[in-house]
């Protein structure tokens, strides 16, 4: 059981590398637990580029997100995730909210308003990456929004799911279900695999250039 | 009774309002209490199958969708994003509301993202249970809270409540019918499948095989599968389709959760045509991982052939004899034997040949009920109906009628002098033939050596030969006391009958009381301590009833008539009473159990916690157990809680895993199979090193074979049984 599973893990990964021009296409097999995170350069919301790569040596994470969507609504009114930003970003990770809406589509913003509108909200992120052409989205297989992804100081992918265990758009369900960031961080702090790497997200999905 | 187990605040002001799509009406839906309610997308319509109900029957209800063009709502799996429309019923005292029955979906793709579901009109279905105490006349308030996300580009979640008033009517009354859009709902319901489903793994994936008739017709861009659980394939990865013949091969591309070895992929294939649309329920096993897969167990390969499984079966059941639940029904009945010594010889034939009828019919019934089960996809095993706590109540119920009944509390049939126990002793043919059922229904939580194996590799086989090891069985079970009236010699060793035989009856009914009480225990394991009321109230009534119907052979027929009319109403009590609170009761219970961690000497199995431990190579000693299972709880007791044994597991620096099939859990049943089992106990050792093989261990434990078991060096298993 394990040998094949081991076995199955080998076989995709050596897939995956051999047939990166594929990555777009087969979006799913894109970002896998356990390989190096796909790298990017873009361009920030404050204008100056972000790339991926400059981060070495922290915690990065990574959340897709759409203001206009009501799942992104839940965990912003809440107060959901904007504490959390600031609870990870005062531990030293970097957080980045990344806006893949392709130009003309729900939650598409330039960045200005990208920035006022996290001010709105008390959103607290590290930084937001423009992505309106969706090619980071789909390196990552980002398809909700919101979904996480976290990068390990090593460069690593860790973690890729959803922000927690009850899909709703309810804030009633936040505090009943399990926070999968928090509980990332928490086996990322005491050095242990972490219990739950891969978890279905859920919300809208995201809005890509057709 | 409040059927609705989560309700959702309503969504807030939700900034979708400010996009301009001309949303003018809250999103959230009207709360307005009828049977219709709209939003902005969709129409949500509650119908019923009837016009009024009557009491104690059970009809269809259906949610219906009207949704604007170009929108659309979502299936059990939504997909890649998407949720899954609920309902929440808030139902009177005593109904129940079954989950929703989900039509063939759809699918659509935006860009990189493909979703499951319905657009322009679905109605959802669901089986409602009118209690049997509607009293007709008044009206039967249904409410659903309905939560829906519904989508085009852009997403909305919606709540609406809907309300529909049934009038109760007396059973039999005319009524006009229901609403057609049930029926046609019906109709848009995948049905089983006719085909064989397998599933194997391929180097690129998945490769999911269908094969029987009509399969070779159907043209390659008609079919599509689509799994119900998140994660188990790629939802919008291509998946080209192979026909030869009447061979259907799809190839399915395994995405974030891909499925765990042994485990069953379950799903809808879906047919279109220009002028219908069917759904097929598939449920593939994947098939055995492919040679030298690990520690993928060697047990499968020494399976017994079909002449070896009959032979085990046999001895498995003969042994099942002496097991602690079926002994005191057998000695009742050798009892019943030395009674009747003066009958001729052939009446005694004929008593032991009914016992073997009844013996066997109700093994022919156990083995089509696991056919019937294995056909729908089920993972059952031995003993499964145990996994049923109203089953184990209703047993709990008969031994303690039949223990009453030994210790003289009533006595069945005017024919009373001397004859006790009231199935087993009646002194017909069909008191022989319902001690053979009695006996069978007493066993099977007792698995005996031998049986394990054999009905391991019946399990695996087809339907004919599932048979012929279960018949083999009860002939094994059935065959001393065959022999017994057969074999006049025999039933001359039998001591000579007397004043003893009263005493010994008497006191037999004690095991049976003991039975009784360890299957209210199990009970309280599966649905929970507010068990435990239920079925010892039940037991308080069936003794009162008992008392009552003992009492009224004396009285005047008014004063009979009335004890024993309230007798039975006690005894419907005790079932009915006992059947709907451990109904209700079983699963919030099961709930409970599984997030229940002892910090003893063992660790609840799971199968991650399993992997995980052999990835790290380390020991691990595994114990798949059940509460109602006598072998495994004895096993427990003598060798597994051993000092011994557990400063072995320590010294060793062995995790102990224990794996509890109280209730169906399919990650054991999976893990059962990969050893050619269907049933518990099983106790595996797996020595550390990443690569080793499990050792099998043997059924019946004593503290020196588990020491042995994990000291030998490397024997590849120490024993089969």
């Amino acid at each position: 059981m394990l040998n094949a599973n081991t076995l199955r893990r080998t076989v995709l990964s050596l897939a995956a590398a051999s047939l990166p021009l594929f990555s777009a296409t087969a979006a799913h097999a894109a970002a896998e637990i356990g390989q190096p995170a796909p790298a990017f350069n873009a361009q920030g919301a404050d204008g100056k580029p972000v790339s991926l790569a400059s981060f070495k040596g922290k915690t990065v994470v990574l959340e897709w997100t759409n203001h206009e969507c009501p799942f992104v609504v839940k965990h912003y009114e809440s107060g959901n995730i904007p504490q959390l930003q600031k609870e990870f970003t005062a531990k030293g990770a970097v957080w980045l909210q990344v806006i893949s809406s392709a130009p003309d589509k729900q939650g598409h913003v330039d960045g200005p308003s990208a920035i006022k509108i996290n001010g709105f909200r008390n959103a607290a992120p590290s930084g937001i990456v423009l992505d309106p052409d969706g090619k980071i989205g789909k390196a990552y297989g980002a398809q909700t929004t919101p979904h996480l992804f976290i990068v390990d100081p090593a460069g690593q992918l860790v973690y890729k799911g959803g922000i927690d265990s009850i899909p709703s758009a309810s804030k009633a369900d936040i505090a009943r279900a399990d926070n999968y960031v928090k509980l990332a961080f928490a086996d990322l702090a005491a050095g242990r695999k972490l219990a739950h790497a891969s978890t279905k997200p859920y919300g809208c999905s995201i809005k890509y250039a057709d | 009774m409040h059927a609705t187990t989560r309700t959702h605040a309503r969504p807030g002001l939700l900034p979708a309002l400010a996009l301009g799509i001309g949303l003018a009406l809250s999103s959230t839906g009207s709360m307005a209490a009828g049977p219709q309610a709209s939003t902005p997308q969709v129409r949500a319509e509650l119908v019923a199958s009837v016009s009024a109900v009557e009491p104690g029957e059970q009809i269809r209800l259906g949610v219906q969708q009207k949704i604007i063009p170009h929108w659309h709502t979502y299936w059990v799996n939504p997909g890649d994003s998407g949720l899954a429309t609920t309902i929440a019923w808030t139902l009177p005292e005593g109904a129940t509301a079954g989950d929703i029955q989900w039509p063939s979906p759809g699918r659509f793709a935006m860009g990189p993202i493909t979703n499951y579901g319905f657009e322009n009109e679905v109605t959802l279905l669901s089986a409602l249970n009118i209690p049997a105490n509607a009293r007709p006349g008044a009206l039967f308030p249904v409410k659903a809270t309905v939560n829906w996300l519904v989508c085009q580009e852009t997403c909305i979640p919606q709540q609406v409540e809907l309300e529909l008033n049934l009038p109760v009517v007396a059973a039999g009354s005319p009524r006009q019918p229901g609403s057609p859009l049930i029926a046609q709902a019906a109709a848009r319901l995948p049905v089983a499948s006719p085909w064989q489903a397998e599933l194997t793994r391929t180097a690129s994936g998945l490769n999911l095989g269908l094969s029987g008739a009509g399969l070779g017709a159907l043209k390659a861009a008609d079919v599509w599968f689509y799994p119900d659980q998140w994660g188990r394939i790629a939802h919008g990865a291509a998946q080209p389709v192979k026909i030869e013949g009447d061979r259907l091969n799809l190839s399915l591309t395994p995405d974030d959760d891909p499925l765990p070895a042994g485990q069953t992929l379950g799903g809808v294939l879906v047919v279109s045509s220009p002028d219908s649309v069917k759904g097929y329920v598939i449920q593939a096993s994947s098939a055995a991982a492919p040679a030298g897969a690990g520690t993928t167990p060697a047990a499968p390969a020494a399976e017994p052939t079909l002449g070896a499984a009959l032979l085990f079966a046999l001895f498995g059941g003969l042994i099942l004899n002496l097991m602690p639940c079926v002994f005191p029904v057998l000695s009742i009945k050798a009892l019943s034997l030395l009674k009747h010594v003066h009958q001729s010889p052939a009446r005694t034939r004929l008593q032991g040949l009914a016992y073997t009828a009844g013996v066997l019919a109700s093994f022919l019934a156990l083995a089509g009920v696991l056919i019937a089960l294995k056909a729908g996809g089920s993972e059952v095993g031995w003993g499964f109906q145990f996994q049923s706590p109203v089953f184990v109540l209703g047993v709990a119920y008969l031994m303690f009628v039949v223990g009453l009944s030994l210790s003289g509390a009533f006595t069945v049939g005017a024919s009373a002098a001397g004859v006790g126990a009231a199935l087993a002793d009646k002194p017909g043919y069909t008191g022989s033939f319902f001690t053979g059922v009695l006996a069978t229904v007493v066993a099977t939580p007792c698995t005996a050596p031998f049986m394990g194996a054999a009905l391991g590799f019946a399990l695996g086989q087809p339907g004919p030969v599932l048979l012929a090891v279960f018949l083999s069985l009860g002939l094994g079970l059935a065959l001393p006391y065959l022999l017994l009236s057969f074999w006049p010699a025999l039933q001359r060793l039998l001591p000579r009958p007397g004043r003893w035989m009263e005493r010994l009856k008497e006191f037999l009914a004690f095991p049976m009381y003991g039975a009784a009480v360890w299957l209210v225990w199990v009970l309280a394991q599966q649905a929970g301590p507010n068990a435990i009321a239920i079925a010892l109230g039940g037991m308080l009534a069936i003794a009162f009833a008992a008392w009552l119907y003992a009492n009224s052979h004396a009285v005047r027929p008014l004063a009979r008539h009335g004890s024993r009319g309230l007798a039975a109403l006690a005894l419907g009590l005790a079932l009915a009473g006992g059947y709907i609170g451990i109904r209700t009761g079983a699963a919030d219970a099961a709930q409970a159990a599984t997030t229940k961690v002892s910090g003893k000497t063992w660790e609840p199995y799971s199968k991650a916690r399993f992997d995980a431990l052999r990835a790290e190579g380390k020991p691990v000693f595994v114990n798949f157990t059940a509460a109602w299972c006598i072998t495994c709880l004895a096993n427990e007791r003598v060798a597994l809680s051993d000092e011994s044994v557990i400063a072995a597991f320590r010294q060793a620096g062995i995790t102990y895993l224990k794996g509890d099939w109280t209730n169906q859990d399919p990650q054991i049943s999976a893990h059962l199979a990969d050893f050619g089992r269907s049933g518990v106990p099983l106790y595996l050792f797996y020595p550390d090193g990443d690569k080793t093989e499990a050792r099998v261990l043997p059924q019946l434990l004593t503290p020196a074979t588990v020491i042995a078991a994990l000291q030998t060096p490397s024997s590849p298993h120490l024993a089969k049984e």
